[in-house]
């Protein structure tokens, strides 16, 4: 039997029943477009995740008390207090960690600021001098405070542009004290507007010397971070082993699976985001695979219908020498056709559809999100939709076949 | 030199077995059909004609007896070569016309034609050939539905006559048409067995149209009661409106 005839005769049955056709495929078309508007999206997040984890700088590297978790319910790298000043300060020497260009503390908990009648609920950030470089922060206003003023633990701090917004509006910030935790700090410099980036967004922090924030603000004699910053990409994993020889020697610590600290860079943190996402993605994609096999049921239901309404049909080709595997062919390609019809719909839906998301997205979300057309995602669309055809159509088709030509002819 | 013989079947019976209901249609028939002849076999309604039909035309395997085509035993027949051999030794034209809906006159006659093997560029001069013999060139394009029921009975003969078969098969081909109509489409079956050689096998009930044969074999409650050469032939005159 020749394709085109038989392609011709599928699409002649679809014509026939146009709407039975349309409601046919719509579990298809639903299933093909969550498929790819997961997809897309879930694209979309990845490449936003993973170019804001690159924002961090290429050669950070940032060491976190408590071993590295070994499930997401393992809390213990969280609760830790393993980072003391004694690391830092091992870690300061060079002789220590010669690829370590910088390196600086970090401690954080949230706090209500107030200046006169505002109140701001802000994340405190305690940080040394040279964060201004590591981060690439540079104020708008102002300086940020000294190494002096790290050492003095001042009563300074440097805000970020939604902060100075909330607490001044349009008023001069620089001079003025907020209020935090009872005390009174001077505000030093504030930071431009930033958006989101890595992990903190430095809109809405305030930032205090390290020391400042560890005696007066959360009496705490530990960090909750060290950042250190390599002294190129070239030597970023030698960094990263010094640090982590440096820290050992410091724990008194010889089996490295019982390290109470762990060390990530860029990459690591990248990987661990990406298989997040994609795990994430895979799962959504694996629930939208469920409306796929409801509507290859309904495909089936209406094959074997028509298998029924056209029981003289198969009779009539049968006599005409049609052979069992001609008919089964017949139905089958009607079932695949429909169902591809119904992907790409469902791809065109989809594409639409995350198109829109994106644009809404970055119209309100403020993200630099970008769409890219899920080609893969296309592909594995057509595919699946095909699939399913075959899956669901062969039953009706082998029925089809099944039916002797004399049965068929004389079925009224 | 006797003509070689086509059809022979021997203690052909049939029984139908519904859910245990056992009827019996066909009992120990015997005949045999030789090549070019034009054969009516008749019978009133549930004398088991059509079931003789179906089996001969390897619709539907008998119960009993033997059945030799073309010299072969049919039984040895895959579904395959029994497919085959409908497609292109046989044509059926129907009391029901049989004709696809929706489709065109053109597609209808090649419908035969894409289970044949042919090659697909010589499809179209087939069928049109075919359709030029029924006259019906001016249709071509037309769906089905919009012909007469005479106009579908001649697209079901240029449908039959395509793959140029040895053997078609009618069955009560006249019985839903009106009488002019039905002695047009008797002239083209006759055309068939005398002008083009194709021997004929008519099923019908009616003493008048089993006359347009040479030979007309009896049944009666699924025997055989006559097998006869037809002394006063009836000539078909219906005349091709074009």
């Amino acid at each position: 039997m020749i394709w085109q005839h038989t392609l011709k005769t599928a699409l002649r049955g679809l014509k026939t029943h146009k709407s039975r056709s349309l409601l046919t495929i719509l579990g298809i078309v639903i299933g093909i477009t969550s498929i790819i508007l997961i997809m897309s999206l879930g694209r979309g997040a990845q490449d936003l995740i993973l170019s804001q984890i690159q924002g961090m700088g290429s050669l950070t590297i940032a060491i976190l008390p408590g071993r590295e978790a070994k499930s997401p319910t393992d809390v213990a790298q969280t609760l830790s207090d393993s980072l003391k000043e004694k690391d830092l300060r091992l870690l300061e020497n060079k002789a220590n960690v010669p690829d370590v260009k910088e390196i600086i503390p970090v401690v954080f908990g949230a706090e209500t600021a107030t200046y006169q009648s505002e109140i701001y609920h802000l994340t405190i950030f305690g940080s040394g001098a040279s964060m201004i470089n590591v981060f690439d922060l540079h104020p708008s206003e102002g300086e940020s405070f000294s190494e002096e003023d790290v050492r003095a633990r001042a009563e300074v701090v440097v805000i970020g542009s939604k902060v100075k917004e909330k607490l001044f509006g349009t008023d001069v910030a620089i001079g003025q004290k907020i209020r935090l935790k009872g005390r009174n700090f001077r505000v030093v410099a504030v930071l431009p507007q930033q958006g989101q980036s890595s992990f903190v967004n430095f809109d809405e922090v305030a930032i205090v010397p390290y020391t400042t924030a560890q005696q007066y603000l959360f009496g705490i004699k530990y960090y909750n971070r060290l950042i250190a910053q390599a002294t190129s990409e070239k030597y970023l994993n030698q960094a990263a082993a010094e640090i982590k020889e440096t820290l050992r020697q410091s724990h008194n610590i010889t089996d490295p699976d019982k390290d109470d600290f762990n060390v990530q860079t860029q990459a690591d943190i990248a990987s661990r985001m990406k298989s997040v996402t994609t795990v994430l993605t895979l799962f959504l994609t694996a629930v939208a695979a469920i409306s796929l096999m409801v509507g290859g049921v309904g495909i089936m239901n209406i094959m074997l219908v028509s298998v029924t309404e056209r029981t003289r049909e198969i009779g009539l080709r049968k006599a005409l020498g049609a052979t069992n595997k001609n008919i089964m062919y017949q139905f089958l390609t009607e079932a695949v056709t429909l169902t591809v019809i119904g992907g790409a719909v469902g791809i065109l839906l989809g594409s639409v559809f995350s198109l829109i998301a994106s644009i809404l997205i970055i119209k309100f979300g403020g993200l630099a999100w970008s769409f890219t057309f899920p080609w893969s995602a296309a592909i594995l669309g057509i595919g699946v939709s095909a699939v399913v055809g075959l899956v669901f159509g062969i039953y009706p088709a082998r029925q089809a076949s099944m039916k002797s030509p004399m049965e068929a002819l004389r079925y009224e | 030199m006797e003509k070689e013989k086509i059809i022979e079947i021997k203690h052909l019976g049939k029984i139908y077995d519904n859910e245990g209901a056992k009827t019996e249609a066909l009992r120990s028939v015997n005949f045999s059909i030789h090549h070019g002849e034009f054969v009516a076999i008749m019978g009133p309604s549930g004398s088991g004609k059509s079931t003789l039909l179906q089996i001969l035309g390897l619709l539907d395997p008998a119960t009993a007896g033997q059945y030799l085509l073309f010299g072969k035993n049919v039984d040895k027949l895959t579904d395959e070569e029994q497919a085959s051999i409908r497609n292109n030794r046989m044509g059926f034209i129907f009391q029901s016309f049989n004709l696809l809906p929706k489709t065109t006159v053109l597609d209808n006659v090649i419908l035969p034609l894409v289970y044949s093997g042919k090659p697909e560029s010589d499809w179209e001069s087939l069928a049109l050939k075919a359709i030029d013999a029924v006259g019906l060139n001016h249709r071509l394009m037309h769906e089905t539905s919009q012909l007469s029921g005479g106009e579908k009975q001649r697209v079901a003969i240029a449908r039959a006559l395509i793959n140029s078969p040895e053997i078609i098969f009618a069955d009560e081909p006249t019985g839903n048409l009106d009488s002019k109509s039905g002695a047009m489409v008797m002239k083209f079956i006759q055309d068939l067995n005398e002008k083009m050689g194709h021997t004929v096998i008519l099923i019908t009930h009616e003493t008048y149209t089993a006359e347009h044969a040479e030979r007309i074999i009896r049944i009666h409650d699924g025997e055989i009661i006559s097998d006869a050469k037809v002394e006063n032939r009836q000539r078909a005159t219906g005349e091709l409106k074009k």
